[in-house]
C-alpha cells in the first residue's frame, strides 16, 4: 500500500498548475483560457489543503481554500462580464486578435 | 586804490580774450556779426590793459604785485615732501609793459583783420582764434610759475597751429601748420626737461621762491655745471618758439597763415615769448648757459639775415628778418644786457608788426601776390602804406629818430662792453654786420616793392590804397615806431622813463663764481636772505660793467650808424640807382648765392637727416609691425582657428558620435524589445513563467 504523502499532493498540484498555464497561453478562446485560470486557483486550493493537512497551521488552510472557491467564483462572474465587454467591443473573444495593450 | 586791484585787472584782462574766443566759436556759424563781439573784448582787454600798466608804472613802480592760490596741494609725498602748487598772476613792470604791447597789437591785428579776411568762409572763427591767442599770451605774460608758464606756452603753440593751418584746403598751409607744431615740440622737450628738474630740485613752480632757493645756494644736484644744464634746457623752449637757431625751419613756413596772423604771432607777440621766458629765469641763468644762449643768439641773427638777402617773397623776407630780430634779443640777453633785450623786444614787435601789417596790405591791394619781383612802383598808389612801411623800415635797420635805433643800438653797445670786458669781441661783430645785413635787405625789400616802375602792370593798375580799418592800425603802429614814446632824447634811450624807471636789471642769484666775471657783485657777498628779499630795484651788475656800457654807447652807435648807413647805400645802389648789377654779382659769388636762397639748405639737410632717420624708424617699426606683429598676431589667429577647427571635428566626429551611438543603441535595443511587446497577454504570460522559472534556477541556493 503505497503511502499518500505531501509529494503526492502537490505533485496533483503542478501539474495541474501546468495544465492551467498551458490552458491560458495555448487557448485561443477567452472562455477556456478563464477555465485555466479556474484549473490553477484549483492547483492553489489542493496546495493549501495539502499543507493543512500535513502542516500544524489548524483550519487556515481549508478556510484559506473556502476563500478561494468564493473568490472563483467572483473572479468567474466578473471575467465573463468583461469578456462579454470584450466580445461587444471586438467581436470576437480570440486573445490572439485582441493586442491592443501594445500600442 | 590797492594792489589787489591789479591782479583783479590782470586777471580780468587774461580771461576776457577766453570769453570771446568761446562766444565767437560757439555762434559763429549762427550770427555772422558775431565777430564784433570779439573786437568788442579785444578793445575792452587793450583799454583794461592800458589802465593796469598806467596805476603799476605810475603808483607801483618798484613793486610786484603777486596774487596766487594753491591749485593743487599734493601733501606729505614720501620723495619730495610737502609739495603744493600755486597758480598765480604777477604784475610787474615787464609785465606791465608786455601786456600793453600785447594787446595793443592784437587790438590793431583784429581791427586790421575785419577788412583784411573780409569774405572767408570762415571768418568768425578766425575772430575765435584770435581771441585765443590773445588769451594763451596773455598768460604767459601774466604768471608767476613756470608750470602756467608752460601750460600757456603750449596753449600759445596751439592757437598758433589753428592760425598757420586756417586756409587747410590748401596743402602747404596744413603742412606748415604741422611743422611749426612738431619744430616747437622739440624745444619744449627741452624746456619740459628744465621745468622737472627745477620741479625735482625745489619742489615748487613759482619763480619767487626757485629764485630764492638759489639766492641761498640750492643748486640743482648741488653743481654749477647742472645749473647751467637746466638753464640751457629751459632756453630750448625759447630756441622752439622764437625759432632760434637750429629750430628756426617752421618760422619761414608759417608765412602761409593769413598776413595779420603773421603779424600778431610770428613777428611780434608769439615769438616774442620766448624771448619773454629767458627775461623771466633770467636770474638763475648761470655764466655758461647765458654764453650759450648768447652763441645762439648771434648764430640766429646772423644765418636767417643771410637769407633774407636773396628771397623774393615779402613774407619770407619778413620772416627771416623776424628771426634776425629774435637772435638780436637773445644775443643781447646772453651778453648780459636784459633791459635792452626787453627794449628792443617792445619796439621790435611794433615795427614788426607794421611790417607784416604793410605787407598784407600791399598782398591785399595786389590779390594775393607775394613776390616782389612782380611788385614795383607801389608808391603812388599806396601812399600810406608806403610811408608807414618806410617807417618801419628805417626803424629795423637802425636809423636815428626811430625806435628800432634805439633799441638796436642799445644791444650793440651791450655786445660792444662784452667785448670790452671779456675780450671776445664774437658777438659785436656778428651783431654789426648783421645790422649792415638787415638795412640793405629792408631796403631791397623796399626799393623793389615800392619803388622803380611797375613790372606787373595789370596787377599794379587794380591796386589801391587800403581801406581805413586797415590803415589805422598801420599809422598807430608807425606812431609808435617813432622815438619820441620812448625817451625825449633820439640818441639816449636811457634818458626815458622806460629805460632809466621801468625796466631794471634784475637780481641775479646765480652764485657767484658761475656768472660772467662783469656780473659779480662788487661787494662782498651780502647775507643770503637779503639777497633774496631784494627786488628788481636794485642792479647787481657790477660798477665795471656799468662804467663799460657807458662807454661802449658812442662808438656803438656811430659804428652802427655807419654800417646802417652802409646797408642802405648799397641797397640803393644796387636796386634804386642801378649802379650795381646784383644778378653779376650772384653769378660771381654763385655758391654762396645758391647757400642763401636756399636757406642754407636746412630744410634740406633736415629732411635728409632728423626726418629721414624719423622716417627709417617709423618705417622699421611699420616693418616690425605689419610682419612681426602681425605675423605672431596672425600666426596666434590661425593657430586659434586651427585648434577651433580640431576641436570642431573632435566635436562632430568622436563627441557627437557618441552622443548619436547611445542613441542607436538605445533605439537598437528598443527594436528588440518591441519585439517583446507584442500586446498579447498570453506572450506575457509566458514571459513570465520562463523568467520565473529562470529566477527559481539563479537562486537555487535556496
Amino acid at each position: 500500500m503505497i503511502h499518500i504523502g505531501l509529494s503526492h499532493f502537490l505533485f496533483v498540484s503542478i501539474v495541474l498548475f501546468s495544465l492551467g498555464i498551458f490552458g491560458i497561453v495555448t487557448r485561443k478562446n477567452a472562455v477556456m483560457v478563464l477555465m485555466g485560470i479556474e484549473l490553477i486557483l484549483n492547483s492553489a486550493n489542493i496546495n493549501f489543503i495539502a499543507f493543512a493537512k500535513f502542516g500544524n497551521f489548524g483550519y487556515q488552510g481549508q478556510i484559506m481554500a473556502l476563500f478561494v472557491i468564493i473568490l472563483a467564483a467572483a473572479e468567474a462572474a466578473v471575467a465573463l462580464a468583461i469578456v462579454l465587454n470584450i466580445y461587444k467591443t471586438f467581436s470576437t473573444v480570440n486573445v490572439d486578435e485582441i493586442d491592443t495593450l501594445k500600442d | 586804490m590797492t594792489e589787489t586791484v591789479l591782479i583783479q585787472l590782470a586777471g580780468i584782462i587774461l580771461f576776457l580774450p577766453l570769453l570771446g574766443f568761446i562766444v565767437t566759436l560757439l555762434l559763429g556759424k549762427k550770427i555772422k556779426l558775431i565777430y564784433n563781439f570779439e573786437n568788442a573784448i579785444i578793445i575792452i582787454a587793450f583799454s583794461l590793459s592800458v589802465v593796469l600798466a598806467f596805476i603799476k608804472l605810475s603808483y607801483y613802480p618798484q613793486n610786484t604785485v603777486v596774487g596766487e592760490f594753491q591749485w593743487i596741494n599734493l601733501g606729505n609725498l614720501p620723495v619730495l615732501g610737502p609739495v603744493s602748487i600755486d597758480l598765480g598772476i604777477m604784475v610787474d613792470n615787464i609785465a606791465a609793459l608786455m601786456i600793453i604791447v600785447v594787446s595793443l597789437i592784437s587790438m590793431l591785428v583784429h581791427i586790421f583783420s575785419i577788412a583784411y579776411m573780409k569774405g572767408d568762409k570762415r571768418y568768425n572763427r578766425y575772430f575765435a582764434y584770435l581771441g585765443i591767442f590773445t588769451f594763451s599770451m596773455n598768460g604767459i605774460v601774466f604768471t608767476h610759475n613756470i608750470l602756467m608758464m608752460y601750460i600757456f606756452w603750449e596753449l600759445v603753440g596751439l592757437s598758433s597751429y589753428l592760425l598757420i593751418g586756417f586756409w587747410y584746403e590748401k596743402k602747404s598751409a596744413s603742412d606748415a601748420g604741422k611743422k611749426a607744431f612738431i619744430v616747437n615740440r622739440v624745444g619744449d622737450l627741452g624746456m619740459f626737461s628744465g621745468i622737472l628738474i627745477l620741479f625735482y630740485t625745489y619742489h615748487t613752480f613759482t619763480f619767487d621762491k626757485i629764485f630764492q632757493q638759489i639766492g641761498m645756494g640750492h643748486i640743482p644736484f648741488n653743481s654749477e655745471f647742472w645749473l647751467t644744464v637746466t638753464g640751457i634746457l629751459i632756453f630750448c623752449g625759447a630756441i622752439g618758439k622764437s625759432a632760434q637757431f637750429p629750430l628756426h625751419v617752421w618760422l619761414p613756413d608759417a608765412m602761409e597763415g593769413p598776413t595779420p596772423v603773421s603779424a600778431l604771432i610770428h613777428a611780434a607777440t608769439m615769438v616774442a615769448a620766448g624771448v619773454y621766458l629767458v627775461i623771466r629765469v633770467f636770474p638763475i641763468l648761470s655764466g655758461g648757459a647765458l654764453f650759450f644762449i648768447a652763441i645762439i643768439g648771434a648764430l640766429s641773427a646772423f644765418i636767417p639775415a643771410t637769407i633774407a638777402l636773396t628771397q623774393n617773397d615779402i613774407k619770407k623776407v619778413l620772416a627771416y628778418s623776424t628771426i634776425s630780430q629774435l637772435g638780436y634779443m637773445i644775443l643781447s640777453l646772453g651778453v648780459g644786457a636784459y633791459s635792452f633785450a626787453f627794449f628792443h623786444l617792445i619796439t621790435h614787435a611794433f615795427f614788426k608788426a607794421l611790417l607784416f601789417l604793410g605787407s598784407g596790405s600791399v598782398i591785399h591791394a595786389m590779390h594775393h601776390e607775394q613776390d616782389i619781383r612782380k611788385m614795383g612802383g607801389l608808391r603812388k598808389k599806396m601812399p600810406i602804406t608806403y610811408a608807414t612801411f618806410l617807417i618801419a623800415s628805417l626803424a629795423i635797420s637802425g636809423i636815428p629818430l626811430t625806435s628800432g635805433f634805439l633799441s638796436k643800438d642799445g644791444i650793440l653797445a651791450g655786445t660792444f662792453a662784452f667785448g670790452s670786458l671779456t675780450g671776445n669781441w664774437f658777438f659785436a661783430a656778428v651783431g654789426f654786420l648783421v645790422a649792415l645785413l638787415t638795412a640793405f635787405y629792408m631796403f631791397r625789400l623796399v626799393i623793389l616793392t615800392f619803388h622803380g616802375e611797375p613790372r606787373d602792370k595789370e596787377k599794379y593798375d587794380h591796386a589801391h590804397e587800403s581801406p581805413f580799418v586797415m590803415a589805422m592800425p598801420l599809422v598807430v603802429l608807425a606812431a609808435l615806431s617813432i622815438f619820441i614814446w620812448y625817451t625825449p632824447n633820439p640818441f639816449n634811450p636811457e634818458q626815458g622813463p622806460l629805460l632809466s624807471q621801468w625796466i631794471k636789471a634784475p637780481v641775479i642769484y646765480t652764485p657767484q663764481d658761475a656768472r660772467y666775471p662783469f656780473m659779480r657783485s662788487d661787494a662782498a657777498p651780502k647775507e643770503l636772505g637779503q639777497t633774496a628779499q631784494a627786488n628788481n630795484e636794485e642792479v647787481v651788475f657790477s660798477e665795471t660793467y656799468t662804467e663799460a656800457m657807458h662807454n661802449a654807447h658812442v662808438p656803438a652807435m656811430l659804428l652802427s650808424l655807419f654800417v646802417a648807413g652802409l646797408g642802405l647805400l648799397f641797397a640803393f645802389l644796387f636796386y634804386q640807382w642801378k649802379k650795381l648789377n646784383p644778378d653779376k654779382l650772384a653769378e660771381k659769388i654763385k655758391p654762396l648765392y645758391n647757400l642763401s636762397l636756399n636757406k642754407w639748405y636746412f630744410d634740406e639737410i633736415y629732411d635728409a637727416t632728423f626726418v629721414a632717420l624719423t622716417l627709417g624708424i617709423s618705417r622699421l617699426f611699420a616693418w616690425i609691425d605689419a610682419h612681426i606683429i602681425d605675423g605672431i598676431v596672425d600666426g596666434s589667429a590661425s593657430l586659434t582657428r586651427y585648434i577651433s577647427s580640431f576641436s570642431g571635428k573632435f566635436d562632430n566626429v568622436v563627441v557627437d558620435g557618441l552622443v548619436n551611438s547611445t542613441a542607436y543603441f538605445s533605439g537598437f535595443v528598443g527594436l528588440v524589445f518591441r519585439r517583446i511587446q507584442t500586446g498579447k497577454v498570453q506572450t506575457y504570460i509566458v514571459l513570465v513563467v520562463f523568467s520565473l522559472v529562470i529566477i527559481l534556477f539563479l537562486f537555487k541556493s535556496f
